[in-house]
């Protein structure tokens, strides 16, 4: 199954008496990175969690293309890769054995090629047999995005993808999120990074007490969050 | 992925990661064996045990281990958060409910392979009389005890008080199982015959209650990880 596109229609998510997302609408397609960002504990991983499956709208409705994800199922989840702010990998197993595993969770026709081919991607051959726990946090975030995106994805989902990383991995980073959006995935990122993410995103939206507002993501991307913020 | 696949590749990784680290292994094992020795201590008296204590002392031990074991099993799981990760990936949910099913039913049985000759030694229990039937109604009481555990665990997983709430919710669902596990265990070492036809009884009723609560947990699997 795939798709072009992810649609959020008036999403609403209470926890509790608390609403984290307040009627967001919001459509990002094929080849277009879109930046979101916010404040802290302004919904945005709750969004992600929504795009990924994880959690459901209290309120409204996700597509992605013309399938809900009850329709897509498992179908639907081969087609989504999510970096979370907890990083999705086992301390106890190797660089290596984490990006098998998860390779041959998602069916990758060759997972041994494809985990060789992401520990060379994150500069991680030489840990290749490490264990993860003794891993810096850079280390580990370089490794979890590429744990994220093992299975070439159309849909990324990534949350604070630059946390813990030096100004290397940074570009290289930032160099794989343009080729996997040139290459038609859908990319959704939430940062506080915005120096690092305003050269690649094709469009900005801040997400402030659970609403969304549309915002330039050129020419200033912090002025226009600055202004977005003040607004709201 | 197919069903059995995953529940492979899932099954593997926790085991390599159970071999690295032996953290559920190694504390359950001492759990369980402190606690039959502390009964031994207890209920043994001049070499004489009192009467019929053994099944129970067994049963319990194998229960709070058991406990140990499951609260454990998915603490690993929500300290990176990679329950999520598994949740996510595409695959069908039912069968990591298996996986993590095999695995704690695969490290309790490690642990009564340790309690089993220790109880039958310190008790002058004849638990081994009639091996191929006590193995039996171990089996089917730890998989009975691992079915519903496995799926309060998963669910508490998120839960601030899951350490409290696992064994309120658990011991009272299990009682059944545990209870026909220490009748079926003293009908197979009543003196001076087994009663094979009351062991067998309860056997049957353990093996009920096992598909019983499998299938209601790969029923519920699903709707309960979504969200």
């Amino acid at each position: 199954m795939d798709f072009d596109t992810l649609t959020f229609t008036d999403v609403t998510r209470n926890f509790g008496r608390r609403r984290a997302l307040n009627r967001v609408s919001l459509t990002c397609r094929a080849g277009e990175l879109v930046a979101l960002i916010g404040p802290n504990g302004a919904g945005k991983s709750t969004l992600l969690a929504i795009a990924a499956t994880l959690l459901k709208p209290s309120a409204g409705r996700v597509l992605y293309g013309k399938h809900s994800a009850a329709d897509g199922g498992a179908a639907l989840r081969a087609r989504i890769g999510l970096l979370a702010h907890d990083l999705f990998i086992y301390p106890e197993l190797s660089a290596f054995e984490n990006l098998l595993f998860f390779a041959e969770l998602h069916g990758v026709a060759q997972p041994r090629r494809a985990a060789e081919d992401a520990l060379t991607r994150a500069n991680l051959a030489t840990r290749r047999d490490d264990p993860v726990a003794s891993f810096s946090r850079g280390m580990r975030q370089r490794l979890a995005i590429e744990r994220a995106v093992v299975h070439s994805p159309r849909l990324l989902l990534l949350d604070e993808p630059f946390t813990g990383l030096d100004d290397d991995a940074v570009r290289v980073t930032s160099e794989r999120l343009r080729s996997f959006r040139d290459q038609g995935a859908i990319l959704l990122v939430t940062t506080h990074d915005l120096e690092a993410i305003e050269p690649l995103a094709n469009r900005a939206v801040v997400l402030a007490s659970g609403r969304l507002t549309p915002i330039a993501a050129s020419g200033g991307l912090r002025e226009s969050y600055r202004r977005a913020m003040s607004a709201s | 992925m197919s069903f059995l696949r995953t529940i492979l590749l899932v099954l593997r990784k926790d085991l390599v990661v159970e071999l690295r680290s032996g953290e559920i292994l190694y504390t359950t094992a001492f759990f369980a064996v402190s606690c039959v020795l502390v009964f031994a201590f207890g209920f043994v008296r001049e070499g004489r045990d009192l009467q019929d204590v053994a099944p129970g002392i067994l049963w319990i031990a194998i229960a709070f281990s058991g406990t140990l074991a499951l609260g454990r099993t998915f603490e690993r799981e929500r300290q990176s958060e990679t329950l999520r990760a598994l949740i996510v990936a595409p695959v069908d949910r039912p069968a990591l409910y298996l996986a993590k099913l095999i695995g704690v039913t695969t490290l309790m049985a490690a642990v009564e392979l340790l309690i089993v000759p220790l109880a039958a030694l310190l008790f002058d229990a004849p638990l081994f009389r009639h091996a191929l039937m006590t193995a039996a109604l171990l089996a089917a009481g730890t998989v009975g005890f691992s079915a519903v555990g496995t799926l309060f665990a998963a669910m508490l997983v998120r839960a601030r008080s899951r350490d409290v709430l696992l064994p309120i919710l658990l011991y009272p669902l299990t009682v059944p199982v545990i209870i026909a596990g220490v009748r079926g265990t003293a009908a197979l070492l009543q003196q001076p015959e087994p009663d094979l036809a009351i062991a067998r009884m309860w056997l049957s009723l353990m093996v009920s209650f096992d598909v019983v609560f499998i299938t209601l947990a790969l029923w519920t699997f699903e709707p309960l990880m979504t969200d």
